[in-house]
């Protein structure tokens, strides 16, 4: 602990910020940002003057110019990912390329995808799955390795959880979370039965020349601490046309994506071709990430 | 004297009230400031830190602040529930048991919201809950519907004990027309306030543990035991140390309805016991981490077994007469029981519940320090507000401090008698 003085010092600087806080005019917390409305009912202008802020705060922080988009849902539109469970090899480059293009924290480390090595034998059985395992030496014999995140479920039980709405499905079918409405009560955590969300339990450490600056409001853009952040299938580069980069990094191509209103695209034609199975599927999530045995 | 004039006359008298006392009020005041002190630093570090200051991490997200939560929302329901049996056995004090549950409810409630402010990433966000502000997530979220009804049962409880004291002080009989239907009103509130805190875990389908339909009964059985637990030891502390009468009849019947609400609670974790372990699915993995340890993982065990033995201890104290009726056994029993559903709920509630996490992780959490100390804090704030009610309800309900006339003499003391 601090020393008393200190301690004193800082504890009446908490007071007489949480007094200013309320009163909306404390520090960054600013009159407007205190009055803000949700996401969903801001004005153009409002988005616009937010966009803009969080380009000069990520300026100043990282030194770098950054682009905060706020590129909407597509119609006509409806993505869907797949995975091939033969494939994967469990050699984790999904999971790095992810922390790198989309700002996670560093330290300590958050990484929206956890790949698990699974007993052959036992098929999918999470209470022996091992999150741990030494990816220099996969695959190892015998085991088969199940990569988790975000499944963007149809019926998301975060989404219904949430008391304030900071998180929600977009049209196009991503579940997304607005960073700046969320207030840290992780109701959604524990109703995602995937374990797919992350809180920033301290503020995160991104070193500025390690910071992808291609942002998304409701995507990659650095969080503050104390929110909750999760796999948003890279929304900033698939409402764009590009895949999401595990899908573009993995080795072995156990990674699927597209449009499912697209007949034409690979998504549809897994979706055609293989007997495809979700996770948990008792729980009537509903999830829009399908695992398949391609071989 | 115009109402206003009488209300300040009620003001500063409340405050000449909790700043006189003796040496052993001073010093538990003091205490509690002390507590109140340290638990407010903790939680500075915590801010400043963020929660990483806290044994939470994502595995085990939800923990003691939660827990703890849970089980004053337990307190505060059945600190109203009392009235039922007021009026069932129509002991004479009804008022005054009335009176003595909503503070205690009021504490409670505080300390409630306390938990979960310390347990948000964003305590400068709360605004976004408020209707007008920001959006409350009704009808689905459940966290939101708690928000509701945990500050409509604090509205409730503090107009109910308010206006009670403010007629009583001025000398006046409460009208029955206003003051009985918002009591009536006041007990299912106190059901649905448990009730909406135990569908918060039991709606997550995630979470096998909290998944089962008995868990918002068995939330109301142990909220039956603490609840009432407390007010045992607060009325045998009022009639030793001011003019208060409470008749044993009443104490003992109290203790005897704890015996029958311990008797369920241990009924319905029977239940659960049993359909975990004869199903053996791999759910059963929750309950085996919570009594048994899952391999190396038994950090909880003790408090588990400890938890189970209070509970029991405290039944068949309190079934037995002979032990209901000493005073000796009667009081351990109250501290057995406080201890048992405290730590059934504080930990053995949300922790197995998150342990191992949905992939099957087991991260074994313990409290941190912080956790601990704002805990405390928290309490402390509880008990203050609790005491200075008290100590300023006391005089107006034995009819010695009255604003009508002159307060100084002794108003025609009709003290409460059972
Ligand atoms: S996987 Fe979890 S976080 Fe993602 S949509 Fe489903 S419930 Fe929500
Ligand atoms: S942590 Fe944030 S996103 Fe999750 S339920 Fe709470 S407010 Fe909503």
């Amino acid at each position: 602990m601090n020393a008393p003085d200190t301690t004193r010092r800082d504890f009446l600087c908490t007071l007489a910020g949480c007094a200013a806080a309320l009163a909306g005019a404390c520090g960054d917390v600013t009159h407007t940002e205190f009055f803000r409305s949700h996401f969903k009912e801001l004005t153009p202008e409002d988005l616009d003057g937010i966009l803009k802020k969080i380009e000069r705060e990520c300026e100043t922080k990282y030194g770098k110019d950054v682009d905060v988009k706020n590129t909407p849902a597509r119609e006509g539109v409806q993505f869907a990912y797949a995975l091939d469970i033969s494939r994967c090899v469990g050699c984790r480059r999904c999971v790095y390329a992810c922390v790198a293009e989309n700002n996670q924290s560093r330290d300590p480390v958050v990484q929206w995808i956890r790949v698990l090595e699974m007993d052959k034998e036992k098929g999918i059985d999470f209470e022996h799955a091992n999150p741990y395992y030494d990816a220099e030496t996969v695959p190892r014999p015998g085991h088969t390795y199940l990569p988790v995140a975000c499944q963007h479920c149809e019926n998301p039980p975060c989404v219904k959880t949430c008391p304030v709405g900071a998180t929600w499905k977009e049209p196009d079918g991503i579940v997304v979370i607005d960073y700046d409405w969320c207030i840290g009560c992780r109701c959604c955590m524990s109703a995602c039965p995937y374990g797919a969300r992350r809180f920033n339990w301290k503020e995160p450490s991104l070193p500025a020349d390690e910071m992808n600056p291609n942002l998304h409001v409701l995507g990659n853009r650095p969080r503050p601490k104390g929110v909750v952040e999760k796999c948003t299938w890279c929304v900033h580069r698939v409402r764009d046309g590009r895949y999401p980069a595990c899908v573009e990094v993995c080795p072995v191509g156990a990674r699927k994506f597209g449009n499912l209103l697209d007949p034409s695209s690979e998504i549809r034609y897994v979706l055609d071709k293989k007997r495809v199975f979700v996770l948990k599927n008792e729980l009537a999530t509903h999830p829009r990430f399908y695992y398949f045995y391609g071989l | 004297m115009s109402v206003f004039g009488q209300f300040l006359r009620f003001v500063t008298g409340s405050v000449r009230i909790v700043t006189r006392g003796n040496a052993l009020y001073w010093t538990w005041i003091l205490s509690l400031l002390v507590m109140i002190a340290i638990g407010a630093t903790a939680y500075v570090h915590q801010m400043q830190t963020g929660l990483i200051s806290t044994s939470m991490r994502d595995q085990v997200s939800w923990a003691f602040y939660i827990g703890n939560f849970t089980f004053l929302v337990g307190v505060a329901a059945a600190a109203v529930l009392l009235v039922i049996p007021a009026y069932v056995y129509h002991w004479k004090p009804i008022k005054e048991v009335v009176i003595l549950g909503e503070l205690l409810a009021i504490a409670a409630i505080v300390m409630c919201a306390l938990f979960v402010l310390v347990d948000v990433g964003h305590p400068d966000r709360l605004q976004h809950l408020m209707p007008g502000i920001g959006t409350l997530n009704l009808p689905t979220s459940l966290l939101a519907w708690d928000v509701v009804v945990l500050n409509g049962y604090l509205v409730l409880n503090f107009t109910i004990v308010t206006y009670l004291l403010f007629m009583l002080v001025r000398g006046k009989h409460p009208n029955y027309a206003i003051f009985t239907p918002l009591v009536l009103l006041s007990i299912p509130w106190a059901i649905g306030i448990h009730t909406v805190t135990a569908f918060l875990y039991n709606g997550l389908a995630a979470r096998p543990f909290w998944n089962s339909a008995i868990l918002a009964p068995r939330f109301i059985a142990s909220a039956l035991c603490s609840g009432p637990a407390v007010l045992v030891v607060l009325m045998q502390l009022l009639r030793r140390f001011t003019r208060f009468e409470i008749q044993d009849a009443a104490i003992w019947k109290v203790a005897e309805l704890m015996a029958y609400a311990m008797f369920l609670n241990l009924f319905l974790l029977g239940a659960e016991v049993f359909k975990e372990y004869y199903s053996g699915t791999e759910h059963l993995i929750h309950m085996q981490y919570m009594f048994a340890g899952v391999g190396e993982h038994d950090a909880i065990v003790p408090f588990m077994w400890t938890a189970v033995a209070c509970s029991f201890i405290s039944f068949l104290l309190f079934l037995v007469p002979q032990t209901r009726k000493n005073p000796i056994t009667l009081n351990l029993g109250c501290g057995l029981i406080w201890l048992g559903v405290y730590l059934e709920k504080g930990m053995g509630l949300v922790i197995p519940g998150m342990t191992p996490d949905t992939l099957g992780e087991i991260y074994e959490y313990q409290p941190s320090r912080t956790e601990w100390l704002v805990a405390m804090g928290i309490f402390a704030v509880g008990f203050l507000l609790f005491t200075l009610m008290v100590k300023v309800a006391t005089p107006i309900m034995l009819g010695e401090f009255r604003v009508a006339g002159d307060e100084h003499a002794h108003a025609p003391a009709k003290p409460a008698t059972a």
